[in-house]
């Protein structure tokens, strides 16, 4: 008997050494790590007050810094320009969008008509398909509509391409939501209309900030419609303004673009550092409805 | 006309009025409200009837000659290339041609409301009800057709920024349309399935498509399972429970996903470049070669799913450490007891709940990385350039290829043949992944 738990304990130690061991392994992976995830982020932000102007001039820690960069890409470029462009397209689809979406999820939640599950169907359908698919129709129709080179225009394309998507996850998450309060407002005799803003708004904020989320952040990435529609420099998004600089004229803007690049990214990067916990939730969602 | 409508409405005894007044708004819409005498419905719909004759009964016509010729009198140039006859422009001709047939289809989803309604009201009527007045009806609409408005701005958006588009992007598959023939110089026309037989029977088509889908379904593989399972690595490592300031980690690691991706991937771009990127600076530091980032096919690739895996950890690593922490701790007690190791604990506990709960995600991440072509074209542009491919180069995955078949090459028709392709790929997937979804099912038992 004795002799059984000095076994164990010796064996205990030796599993306790080991342990550290691992512990001590995890440690140096995870700070390697961290190097490896920080190094970009450093080198674009140390990049973008080097005094010199190219990707090549630049050491990764320059002797001096200067904020020059960013004085010139707000005085000699457009960048402020296309930071207001993006702004605007991002603000207004959010809101036409997040409107869009949750009008159909609604619908399709808290109404059976004739013609819903072919709506349902339909949507499923139409998300699979590559996107810029219809990119020659949607030229020809903005020209038609004079809207091409126009911000409108693509704030439409945009808001129409997020329907499919954004209602199908919406309205798996208005089905999981009780009826029972629903119904009794109804007994109250409230409206349809007031039934939706008093009621399910309320319960839906996280997946409400989801959707306002994504939609306002998808301007910011897109790069193909964007280039599809807007042609002028003073109408670009800062998606084509900077991808302009690095590839249009063999890096010799590099310290501008990395100015460029860390005002935009600031900005968005905590506003999903914020937001994290609903965009998790979000995708997961999305995954599981479809 | 009567003796004809009493034989009728003697077979469907007590339903004379509904008959009639059906057949009256199927001879012109609105007779059979006015029948009914429901007057200010009946002369709306009849108003429509009769603007829709007058003023749409040409571009109707003209638009659906469109669609079915594409056009007939090619442009004709004078000397120095003036324009001496402007002709027809068939791309035009075919998106109103699409055009039409959609209002088409609204017009006689009308036309048939427009009958219901008038056997409906006749009914009510034969049952000696009263017919509703305009505010009434009105009203019902309001109450029985609130998910029909709700929905009204969003299908409005998507028949004509999903739909319209998409129907003519398949159409365009079936036509000729693509350099040189270009309107509004030449007239395109249909040709069936020749451009789908191109691509399988022409060498030149059938190389490109069959080496891009190869590594196409190569890359969504790799950059799925790659930044699955680092993700995974991570979410395990950090929530290990002698780990401190896990908040931290999961904070810093989360960071290339939070960076906007298109700032990112040009980031890499610079860090990657050849001659003055810093990661063959280093190299040369050490005394080693250079390595030809972007201009090797195999080093160019390799790259890829290095940055991928960057930026698609941190969004497995946010998720399964989620999974991690919740699960039941009493679980891995009960298996110390039995004296499991960590590799047990972890084979039979936490990955059966890792994978339960991701595995729908991980065929969404298939699909995204099938079509991911920011990653791509951002990155290496599809390059470096492959002689042996028409029109796309190495690292091109098929989204990227046409793309480039679309706005650089003009080959409308092909580039169109190939996204119906993705989608029957991706579909699959889809349905597959949808099928075995809670949401599916719970759909299946409403109606």
């Amino acid at each position: 008997m004795t002799n059984r738990t000095h076994k164990k304990k010796s064996l205990s130690v030796g599993m306790k050494l080991r342990e550290n061991l691992v512990i001590a392994c995890i440690y140096i992976i995870l700070i390697l790590t961290g190097i490896f995830v920080i190094y970009p982020v450093a080198w674009i932000v140390l990049g973008s007050m080097n005094p010199g102007n190219t990707l090549f001039s630049s050491a990764f820690i320059p002797d001096n810094l200067t904020l020059n960069h960013y004085k010139a890409l707000i005085e000699e470029t457009d960048y402020l320009l296309w930071y207001k462009n993006t702004l605007f397209i991002a603000t207004m689809n959010m809101i036409i969008s997040t409107f869009l979406i949750v009008t159909s999820a609604y619908a399709f939640s808290r109404f059976r008509f004739p013609g819903r599950r072919k709506g349902l169907m339909a949507m499923l359908i139409l998300q699979m398909f590559p996107g810029f698919m219809g990119m020659i129709a949607i030229y020809i129709l903005l020209l038609q509509l004079n809207l091409l080179d126009n911000h409108w225009g693509l704030i439409l394309v945009y808001a129409g391409g997020s329907i499919p998507f954004g209602a199908w996850l919406v309205k798996g998450y208005f089905d999981g939501l009780p009826r029972s309060l629903e119904e009794a407002a109804k007994i109250d005799g409230a409206s349809n209309t007031t039934i939706f803003f008093k009621v399910m708004m309320p319960l839906s904020i996280p997946i409400l900030t989801f959707i306002a989320v994504n939609n306002f952040i998808g301007p910011w990435m897109d790069f193909i419609f964007a280039r599809l529609v807007l042609r002028s420099n003073e109408n670009k998004t800062l998606a084509i303004g900077l991808f302009e600089m690095v590839t249009g004229r063999g890096n010799t803007e590099f310290t501008q673009f990395a100015a460029g690049a860390v005002l935009v990214a600031i900005p968005i990067t905590i506003l999903f550092l914020f937001l994290q916990k609903y965009i998790i939730e979000g995708l997961k969602a999305g995954a599981n409805k479809g | 006309m009567s003796p004809h409508i009493n034989t009728t409405a003697g077979k469907a005894t007590g339903l004379k009025r509904a008959v009639m007044s059906a057949v009256l708004s199927a001879l012109f819409m609105g007779i059979g409200q006015i029948f009914n005498r429901q007057f200010i419905k009946g002369i709306l719909y009849a108003v429509l009837e009769i603007f829709v004759i007058a003023v749409w009964s040409k571009p109707i016509a003209h638009g659906l000659w469109g669609l079915y010729t594409l056009g007939e009198q090619p442009q004709v140039r004078g000397a120095r290339g003036k324009i001496t006859e402007q002709g027809d422009h068939s791309i035009f001709l075919m998106i109103e041609g699409v055009i039409i047939l959609i209002v088409v289809f609204i017009l006689l989803l009308i036309y048939i409301r427009n009958i219901i309604d008038a056997y409906k009201t006749g009914k009510m009527i034969d049952q000696g009800g009263q017919p509703k007045s305009f505010v009434e009806s009105l009203q019902n609409a309001w109450e029985k057709g609130y998910a029909y408005i709700l929905l009204t701005p969003a299908f409005i958006f998507t028949l004509f920024l999903t739909i319209l588009p998409l129907a003519f992007g398949i159409l365009i598959a079936f036509t000729n349309y693509a350099s040189p023939v270009l309107p509004p110089l030449k007239l395109v026309d249909w040709v069936g399935f020749q451009t789908f037989v191109n691509l399988f029977k022409l060498e030149i088509w059938s190389n490109t498509f069959y080496g891009v889908l190869w590594w196409t379904v190569i890359w969504s593989i790799l950059a799925t399972v790659t930044t699955f399972f680092v993700g995974l690595f991570y979410a395990v490592i950090i929530n290990h429970k002698r780990i401190r300031f896990k908040k931290l980690w999961r904070t810093v690691f989360i960071l290339p996903w939070a960076i906007p991706q298109f700032i990112s991937i040009l980031i890499f771009r610079n860090i990657f470049n050849g001659q003055f990127g810093p990661i063959n600076q280093y190299l040369k530091l050490f005394g080693l070669e250079a390595i030809p980032w972007f201009s090797d096919p195999t080093w160019a690739k390799i790259a890829l799913v290095t940055v991928n895996i960057w930026f698609g950890f941190p969004f497995w690593m946010a998720l399964m450490s989620g999974v991690l922490t919740s699960i039941d701790k009493d679980m891995y007690e009960a298996a110390e007891v039995d004296g499991a190791n960590a590799w047990q604990k972890f084979r039979k506990i936490s990955f059966p709940l890792v994978m339960f709960a991701t595995a729908p995600l991980l065929i969404m991440g298939f699909a995204g990385n099938f079509n991911n072509f920011n990653m791509i074209y951002l990155f290496t542009q599809g390059g470096p350039t492959n002689i042996a491919y028409s029109y796309a180069g190495s690292t091109d995955i098929l989204i990227s290829w046409i793309y480039k078949l679309t706005l650089e090459q003009n080959q409308y028709n092909m580039a169109s043949v190939v996204s119906i392709l993705i989608f029957v790929i991706v579909s699959i997937f889809s349905v597959y992944n949808f099928r075995r979804t809670k949401a599916f099912k719970e759909e299946d038992m409403i109606q």
